[in-house]
């Protein structure tokens, strides 16, 4: 290549330079402010980081692709993203260095090169004669201006006398502060970002793991080694058990990232108000190193990390940890078996059997506090602890999965007792609760009892026999057909009642019943129905025990008949009491290495003080020239400002107030 | 600033002033340090001294400061000695029932604000200097029956049980308070010192506009009850991560009803240069400059509440930007005032269109302060409507 073209390559106009012009003009800077701007709003109307499978049904495959591509679904580390804030920061960069020399020299310069004319044409000016020579006001001028915290320099001008002053020079930082903050600024956060790993994944050095898989499970290609580079993941530990890795969510999966040391949890605990709600989340650590003499103990809470060797250990989140649980299973149908003890952890699944039917059981949860508004009490903000609960899913032989919510404990309702268990066909439903009357005992075996005897043929037969005499016995002559049928109905109308509550029954009296009929009929069968209920309920009473007082009695059992009513629609062949349980919490948290953290605070300090510097500290300047004129002086004197000139105008007036001595009289 | 000191070092009259309330904010400091030292922890002792200078500081250049802060120290102390450390004095007491609780103070500085407002165009379209300076003399009362009140509630919070008490910035309705007391002090400020009594009512508006939001949201939705603060919350950095917040909003929300003003007035300079209204309003070159010194106080406060709020998510949160909503909409405003302060300051842009920005930052800032809480899912979700 010859000279001539390199000559030309770096020339005034050349392209590169004018392209280095072009990324440090102020109009670039404002366009990339505003496109960064409209480009965040963008990740913040549509959420980030959500599962691909949920974007997936909210755009249909065609603008799922589209957007996918474009980098929609984590527009904070696109590429077109970075690129424009690569760009602001270049731009800002080169405007840094392009005005820093000038700045700086602004900042010491007292513009003492400044010509007369030009000072009498400035906005702010002023002139009088004073009868002292220029001499001594030029060093009376000095000193006050230097009471007024100015830096002076009197410099002779072809025989007049020019005191050029300046304040506030410091002005000028506060722009290189405020500027060199953001690329400071910008620097440190992207040292914290996420783009080595993106450039990893897109030279194939590492892969994304999107399948729910056990640690020893997870491929080499999603394991990051222990390293220098920044990193922000999460790991949930149960209580007594530790970790060596976090996770690293990446778009739609996953990545593993090894610790330098071994994190273990001895206990999470949650505090509470009086109120009842949570007033602390902590979690006891250990931190194991190799490298300390002894395991590391500290306590972490939310808003107080552990910061160990530059890794920031936060209180994120909580979960169940596999808590050991001793659950009845109670079977509503005593033909379908005994009530049994299972022994069992949350996460558990197991298959069970119930007369013919075949159900999974997956246990999904427990809390040992249950602290919600009462619904029954006045004030719906007063809260109330229902004691532990467990959750659990059973899915039946055709997959059909519903979920319940047992409490352990009764709830107290206007002086009576129950079990209350939710259920739900969805995780986008609410429960709708069923209440299982509690006995004398507080068991639930008088209720199971009391359904056993309904399903017993022999004694309801029996009790409807005796009942159908009785409702008979005012005819005037014993009549065996009615009194056949009128069993046979009794025992039918229990049978149904027990197979599918009062609906079966509407139903049965909606279908077979003549129309006519039915206005007078229905509310008699029903109270048959009731009637008989009753009668079977109180044929058992003596025998077991319930406390005799007439009122629980009918309390119980009106409860109990709401409760059988109820079970069609509660899908499941058995009841689930929890009897004991060992509390296993497991306590998520967030681990951190930023390396950037440091400069990207230093920027901001930078920044603030640059921003306070520039808006308040305004560089103000003034000149008084002095010609001499017979024995006395002729005074010139002029200012300007920087910014908020009309707060120089107070100023100047102030000033020259100061400077000219008999004010008033001119 | 500096005029103002200089002013005063020319009056020995108001050095006495500034003597006495300097002596006197030492003493309270004083006292406080005494009196509760031992339950101060390093960071509560330093936002003391902050808070020590600040006032000592504004006192100074601000002359009427000192007799607001005085006020609200009186009233504050009283409505505490006739609570005596019983919540339920609130409703047998005649001074906390009436004026004093904290849920009165606010209704009184509810009242006073939107008294103000009608006072301040009252008198901008009576023609009468006497009623826009009664406007001036309500707001002063509203603003200090609000800061009352939420001395009074912090203090409520803390009988309400010993491991309850916050201060009470802490969530949108003690924050909305906040807003009122804010943005009305910042324009008190520039009143003074600028002469701009017709801007009042303007400024009150949008204060009315909180105002309103506000009693909505207590009687519809019983938001001024107490509740004990959620553990993200409880952290020193949102003590002074918040009101600083709010001096921002504050700004910003000034800067944008001098817009309206300054939209408005030009239109009818137009049509009639000489009309009463555009003459007893401020000069348009005024609140041009006003607007431009409102964004650049908002700009910095602005900038300090984000680095505070980024300094606090790395501790609570860990990590100092995630792009969660309220972070990232913060940039936003944040990158928009920056461009607006670039046209003004390098490129000259002034007037008009400024003006019409400035109303759009609002919009912004708006959707930054309320419109996440309630279209958007992240991790600040203490502001839930
Ligand atoms: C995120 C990027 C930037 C931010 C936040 C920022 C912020 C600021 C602020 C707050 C001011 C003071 C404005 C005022 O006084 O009203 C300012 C002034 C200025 N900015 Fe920027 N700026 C940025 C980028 C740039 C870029 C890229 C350039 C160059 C092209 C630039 C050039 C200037 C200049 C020349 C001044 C005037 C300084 C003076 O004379 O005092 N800025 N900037």
């Amino acid at each position: 290549m010859s000279e001539k073209s390199s000559l030309k390559f770096f020339g005034k106009n050349s392209f590169p330079r004018r392209l280095l012009r072009f990324l440090g003009t102020m109009e670039l800077a404002i366009t990339l402010l505003i496109t960064l701007a409209i480009a965040s709003v963008i990740g913040t109307v549509l959420q980030q980081n959500q599962p691909y499978t949920d974007y997936l049904i909210k755009f249909g495959p065609f603008w799922f692709e589209v957007f996918e591509s474009v980098g929609l679904y984590d527009v904070y580390s696109a590429p077109w993203f970075l690129v424009i804030l690569t760009l602001l920061v270049i731009s800002t960069a080169i405007c840094v260095t392009r005005h820093t020399p000038s700045m700086l020299k602004d900042m010491r310069n007292l513009r003492t090169q400044v010509q007369r004319k030009s000072l009498a044409s400035m906005k702010h000016n002023e002139q009088w004669a004073s009868a002292d020579a220029p001499a001594t006001l030029a060093a009376n001028f000095q000193q006050q201006l230097k009471d007024e915290g100015f830096r002076t320099r009197l410099t002779d001008r072809n025989g007049a006398l020019l005191v050029s002053a300046m304040r506030g020079g410091i002005n000028r930082l506060g722009y290189l502060l405020t500027h060199i903050a953001i690329v400071v600024i910008c620097v440190g956060g992207l040292m914290d970002g996420n783009l080595p790993l993106k450039l990893a994944e897109w030279r194939g050095q590492i892969q994304i793991e999107t399948r729910d898989l056990p640690l020893s499970q997870i491929p080499q290609e999603s394991r990051l080694a222990v390293g220098k580079q920044a990193f922000r993941g999460s790991v949930s530990i149960p209580e007594g058990r530790s970790s060596e890795v976090v996770f690293l969510p990446m778009r739609d999966g996953y990545l593993v990232q090894a610790l330098p040391f071994r994190i273990e949890l001895e206990e999470f605990r949650i505090e509470h108000y009086d109120n009842g709600q949570p007033k602390s989340f902590e979690s006891d650590l250990v931190i194991h190193d190799p490298e300390l003499d002894e395991p590391l103990r500290q306590t972490i809470a939310v808003n107080h990390p552990l910061v160990h060797k530059g890794y920031a250990i936060y209180q994120a989140s909580f979960a169940d940890g596999g808590s050991i649980l001793q659950v009845e299973a109670w079977p509503f149908d005593h033909r379908a078996g005994d009530p049994v003890m299972l022994d069992t952890k949350v996460f558990d699944n197991r298959d069970m059997r119930w007369g013919d039917r075949q159900y999974r059981l997956e246990m999904t949860n427990f809390r040992l506090f249950n602290i919600n508004p009462d619904p029954t009490d006045e004030e719906p903000r007063r809260v109330r602890n229902y004691g532990p609960s467990i959750g659990f899913i059973l899915r039946s032989h055709t997959g059909e999965a519903t979920e319940y919510e047992n409490y352990m404990f009764p709830i107290e309702r206007e002086g009576r007792r129950f079990y209350l268990s939710g259920v739900r066909g969805s995780p986008s439903e609410n429960f709708s609760y069923l209440h299982l009357p509690a006995d004398a005992n507080d068991g639930v075996e008088g209720f199971m009892e009391y359904l056993a005897r309904l399903r017993d043929r022999e004694l309801v037969g029996e009790i409807a026999q005796m009942m159908t005499r009785d409702a008979l016995a005012d005819l005037p002559e014993p009549d065996a057909n009615l009194e056949e049928s009128l069993q046979q109905t009794l025992m039918t109308l229990v049978g149904m009642f027990v197979r599918g509550g009062f609906d079966e029954v509407r139903e049965f009296v909606e279908n077979s019943l003549p129309e006519i009929e039915r206005q007078t009929l229905a509310p008699a069968y029903l109270g048959m129905l009731r009637e008989m209920l009753a009668r079977v309920y109180f044929a058992g009473v003596e025998g077991h025990e319930l406390d005799n007082t007439d009122n629980q009695n009918i309390f119980f059992l009106q409860d109990a008949v709401d409760a059988i009513g109820s079970l069609p629609r509660y899908h499941s062949p058995v009841f689930l009491m929890l009897h004991d349980y060992e509390h296993i919490q497991a306590s998520g948290l967030q681990i951190a290495r930023a390396p950037g953290q440091f400069i990207v605070y230093f920027g901001s300090v930078m920044l603030m003080a640059g921003l306070f510097i520039l808006f308040y500290l305004p560089q103000r300047r003034l000149w008084v020239w002095l010609d001499a004129e017979g024995t006395g002086s002729r005074v010139l004197l002029a200012g300007m400002t920087n910014r908020n000139p009309r707060d120089f105008d107070g100023f100047f007036d102030e000033i020259q107030q100061l400077l000219k001595p008999d004010k008033r009289e001119l | 600033m500096s005029e103002t000191i200089r002013q005063n070092q020319t009056d020995s009259q108001s050095w006495l002033a500034v003597g006495a309330w300097w002596t006197l904010l030492l003493l309270a400091t004083v006292f406080i340090l005494v009196a509760y030292g031992d339950h101060l922890d390093v960071y509560e002792v330093t936002i003391l001294f902050i808070t020590g200078f600040s006032m000592a500081w504004l006192g100074k250049v601000w002359p009427p400061f000192r007799w607001h802060a005085l006020a609200v120290a009186i009233l504050s102390l009283f409505a505490l000695q006739r609570y005596g450390g019983d919540l339920s004095m609130a409703q047998q007491d005649g001074w906390l029932n009436y004026i004093l609780a904290s849920q009165s103070a606010f209704m009184w500085m509810s009242a006073f604000y939107i008294a103000a407002t009608f006072t301040y165009f009252g008198g901008l379209i009576a023609r009468s200097d006497y009623t826009q300076k009664l406007g001036s003399s309500f707001a002063w009362i509203a603003t200090t029956m609000g800061m009352t009140g939420l001395m009074v509630r912090w203090r409520e919070s803390h009988m309400l049980g010993s491991d309850i008490g916050y201060i009470p910035v802490s969530n949108l309705y003690e924050v909305f308070i906040l807003f009122c007391v804010v943005t009305a002090m910042i324009y008190l400020f520039y009143e003074r010192r600028y002469k701009t009594r017709g801007l009042g009512g303007f400024v009150m508006l949008i204060i009315t506009a909180a105002v309103m939001f506000l009693l909505w949201y207590a009687f519809d939705r019983n938001a001024h009850e107490i509740e004990p603060l959620v553990p993200a919350l409880q952290s020193y950095w949102m003590k002074i991560h918040v009101p600083t917040n709010f001096i921002g909003y504050g700004a910003f929300a000034i800067a944008a009803m001098i817009g309206v003003a300054y939209l408005l007035v030009s239109s009818r300079a137009e049509k009639n240069p000489q009309s009463h209204f555009v003459k007893s309003m401020p000069s348009l070159a005024a609140m041009d400059d006003l607007m431009h010194k409102s964004i650049a106080l908002g700009f910095a406060f602005f900038t300090v509440a984000t680095i505070l709020g980024a300094f606090w998510a790395a501790e609570a949160w860990g990590g100092y930007w995630s792009w969660d909503p309220k972070e990232t909409w913060a940039l936003i405003v944040w990158l928009n005032y920056a461009a607006w302060l670039h046209m003004r300051f390098t490129k000259g842009w002034h007037g008009r269109p400024m003006a019409w920005w400035a109303i759009v930052g609002l919009f912004i800032t708006l959707f930054a302060f309320l419109g996440v809480n309630m279209f958007l899912s992240g991790l600040h979700s203490y502001g839930g409507l």
